[in-house]
């Protein structure tokens, strides 16, 4: 307990917290200086040993949205791994010590191991085999520590950590469930489960079990994922993990480098998004007060007053509601962005009084009618994905003959309300551009913007040519996360 | 301030837990350590968090373990200070100078209208009732991301210092310090101001056990492996990609339901005729029937995923 008190006697926690809170900024959480004073307070009420109530109560004071709770969570494991004994071990029941469950370890692997390794010592000497099967029992018990134990054992075994080596953890991780075949372990716990019960298993029952076990296999990773993490920082110390480990808040991720997972986020987070973005949209309509005076109501209401126009009455601002055509590039490297885009165009589409979109790669075609048939935006949009027809040659970018095509069958539709927002990287492969259709689209138009989620220092490299469209639009903006996109949007509207 | 001798409410974290679960609300380790937290330190707490996970019910039962009573403002657009803290009674204000006149006395108008504002005029409103009351209270703000931002600020005199100012009577504060919980379903962000002068809780839907043994605590009767199988399939049912997951309460009512159609284990059938409780919209309805009464064929594309 001599970190316990340590810990305690004040000043090294207070500069601990303070490095943390350094890093949390870093991270892009806006923390204030109250908070950081409310989180010193708070941990004076908390029992430190306790890590689970501590990291609750940093979170309470600190964290005020809870979109960036991943990011505090990564912040502190990263600080709080290492920090003494009581915080070694994860999760709320961080009480035993790891020799119990080297013991259980043991254990286990007497019962497990077919007998033939009878007496053997630490895991060490397990084979691969036997380390799959205690994996295998793991799960399907779903027992906590025992998986705790096997996630221990398999990054000690398959990761292959070298001190100093200066690589990020995914790269670890990934060699441990490539080890683990996690995917064949799940079909054996199905063929168990199916076997085990006494008639066949309906399909609901079916799904049940595969999403418990896909549950419990989602817990082994992140256990996985502590482990490696723990022996990282080890390894390297707190301050270097903490920056390589940094993982952007969901506004801040980068439309064309999301990872799986990332994305995964980025669809979670969108939908919030929309509905806070469309009830603020609409609230400033109700409460823009901007008009002129309305002379007529105000003498009306003077009556009540005797004459005098005590209160005054305005004129409701008739909005502008603008038309949209949404043209987007859906190959490959811009396909998630533009999606990204439909999405949210078409969530607040009650805030335009038409909304078109085309998608296009060197071929184009109108996507309105995906959307005007379900309600289901992505539904729709995973139509967009798989039956627009927008292939013309090779499906590489064309955006020359893309938008040549547009002008022809869709130009004339293009009045003066039409805003026309074109999305696309503008890496034309050395295309013509036929620049001239966008010229004659801001003609028309009201007005032309042109979105590149390509950070602003690669425009124009390569065969990029955003410059050269650039010229004839009202506005060309970078929109790598959601945060510009959803900047946009509000100044769109 | 209160006097600084004020006993706490809750003695530690565990206590609020088994006190909470005594009033058969199941917390878990985040809402009793904030609500303890929240005692300690004498700060508002700003729930947030899906609709129908419980985010009013945590007031609720945290006045019935204090003995409390609960104070709650209802916030909607337009909500302003008439509403939220004080009004004067103009209508007695009238009244009483009326009666001054009808009387034919002199009295000054100084004394008038010391008079006519007095506590004897004052309308009280949730928040300065609060403020103003003896017995321990329990605030509840609910929704209070529906008002503007503007009207925000009339809360944060009360947040941070626990005090209302009235022009006319100067600066009332509270004689006991009230727990305050705001609720808010995140339909917009909420300024920093108010933000920075709370804890925050997110309340999210529960997980499996919670969530099986939250259904069996709050539907008397219900078998122990009826509810598991409730907890597994709506949490298969959250996972799927939805307009709207199915809420604790909605689960609750879809147990209840379950119970009265004398129903022991759910099949593909059943799940799929009564997803009409669970799901509000029929996409949403329609994706979980088609999830549910299918063959293997959805199982297999779920595996391919995972």
């Amino acid at each position: 307990m001599t970190d316990a008190e340590v810990v305690t006697s004040g000043a090294p926690m207070l500069e601990l917290l303070s490095g943390f809170i350094v890093e949390l900024r870093e991270a892009g959480l806006p923390v204030s200086l109250t908070e950081h004073l409310d989180a010193m307070e708070a941990i004076t009420h908390i029992p430190l040993e306790d890590r689970s109530a501590f990291k609750y109560a940093l979170a309470a004071t600190l964290v005020k949205n809870n979109a960036h709770w991943r990011s505090f969570e990564t912040v502190f494991e990263v600080y709080f791994s290492l920090r003494g004994r009581e915080f070694a071990i994860g999760d709320g029941d961080g009480q035993e010590l790891p020799q119990e469950l080297q013991d259980q370890l043991d254990q286990m692997e007497g019962q497990g191991g077919d007998g033939q390794m009878n007496g053997a010592g630490g895991g060490d000497q397990m084979s691969a085999e036997e380390l799959a099967e205690m994996l295998y029992q793991s799960l399907m018990r779903g027992d906590d520590a025992m998986m705790r134990a096997v996630a221990r054992q398999s990054v000690k075994r398959f990761a292959g950590m070298e001190p100093g080596r200066p690589v990020g953890g995914t790269y670890y991780l990934y060699r441990t469930l490539r080890n683990l075949d996690l995917d064949g372990i799940l079909e054996r716990l199905m063929e168990q489960s199916r076997e085990k019960s006494p008639e066949t298993l309906s399909p609901l029952e079916e799904r049940l079990e595969h999403d418990e076990y896909e549950h419990r296999i989602n817990q082994l990773k992140q256990e996985i994922e502590a482990e490696i993490r723990r022996r990282l920082v080890a390894d390297r110390g707190v301050e270097a993990m903490a920056k390589t480990l940094r993982k952007p808040l969901p506004e801040d991720i980068d439309f064309m480098h999301a990872s799986r997972e990332e994305m995964k986020m980025l669809r979670q987070a969108i939908y919030p998004l929309t509905r806070k973005l469309a009830v603020r949209l609409a609230r400033k309509r109700r409460h823009g007060r901007k008009g002129p005076l309305d002379f007529r109501n105000t003498v009306r209401h003077s009556l009540s007053y005797g004459g005098v126009p005590a209160e005054p009455k305005f004129k409701y601002p008739r909005p502008h509601k603008p038309e949209i055509f949404v043209v987007a590039d859906i190959s490959g490297s811009v396909a998630s962005f533009a999606r990204f885009t439909l999405h949210l165009v078409y969530a607040i589409a009650n805030q335009f009084s038409k909304v078109r979109a085309f998608v296009f790669i060197d071929g184009v075609d109108e996507v309105t009618r995906f959307f005007e048939s379900t309600e289901d935006i992505t539904e729709a949009i995973h139509r967009v994905n798989t039956e627009a027809d927008v292939v013309w040659v090779d499906g590489h970018s064309d955006y020359g003959h893309a938008f040549e095509v547009f002008w022809s069958k869709w130009g004339k539709d293009i009045g003066p309300k039409t805003t026309v927002l074109i999305l696309g990287d503008a890496r034309n492969n050395y295309h013509s551009s036929q620049s001239w259709v966008v010229k004659e689209m801001q003609n028309r138009a009201r007005h032309v913007y042109w979105l590149n989620p390509e950070p602003k220092s690669y425009w124009d490299t390569g065969d990029s040519i955003v410059g050269e469209y650039g010229t004839y639009c009202d506005g060309t903006f970078e929109c790598r996360n959601m945060r510009q996109l959803e900047k946009f949007v509000d100044h769109l509207v | 301030m209160a006097s600084e001798d004020q006993s706490f409410r809750f003695d530690s974290v565990d206590a609020v837990r088994t006190r909470l679960a005594e009033v058969d609300y199941l917390s878990d380790e985040g809402i009793a350590g904030i609500v303890y937290l929240a005692d300690r330190l004498q700060k508002p707490i700003l729930v947030e968090g899906p609709a129908g996970t419980g985010k009013t019910q945590l007031a609720k039962s945290v006045a019935e373990i204090t003995n409390s009573r609960l104070i709650r403002l209802q916030c909607y657009e337009g909500l302003d200070e008439s509403k939220a803290l004080y009004e004067w009674n103009y209508k007695k204000q009238l009244l009483r100078i009326q009666a001054t006149k009808a009387e034919g006395d002199t009295a000054a108008w100084d004394e008038i209208e010391e008079d006519i504002f007095s506590d004897d005029f004052l309308l009280t409103r949730p928040l300065l009732e609060a403020i103003r009351a003896e017995d321990p209270v329990v605030l509840l703000i609910d929704e209070v991301d529906r008002v503007e931002v503007e009207t925000e600020a009339l809360l944060l005199e009360i947040l941070s210092d626990y005090q209302v100012s009235i022009p006319e009577l100067g600066t009332i504060e509270a004689r006991q310090i009230p727990l305050v919980f705001l609720t808010s379903n995140n339909t917009r962000e909420l300024s920093e101001a108010l933000k920075r002068r709370c804890l925050f809780l997110h309340i999210d839907y529960p997980d499996m056990e919670r969530e099986k043994r939250i259904v069996l605590t709050k539907v008397p009767g219900i078998t122990e492996s009826l509810a598991d199988q409730v907890a597994r399939i709506v949490r298969s049912i959250r996972q799927l990609e939805l307009k709207k997951s199915p809420s604790v309460s909605e689960t609750l009512d879809w147990a209840r339901t379950l119970m009265l159609l004398g129903i022991s284990t759910i099949d593909g059938d059943i799940a799929a005729s009564t997803a009409n409780i669970l799901l509000k919209y029929q996409t949403d309805i329609a994706k979980a029937q088609k999830e549910f009464s299918n063959d293997n064929s959805s199982v297999a594309k779920a595996g391919l995923k995972g």
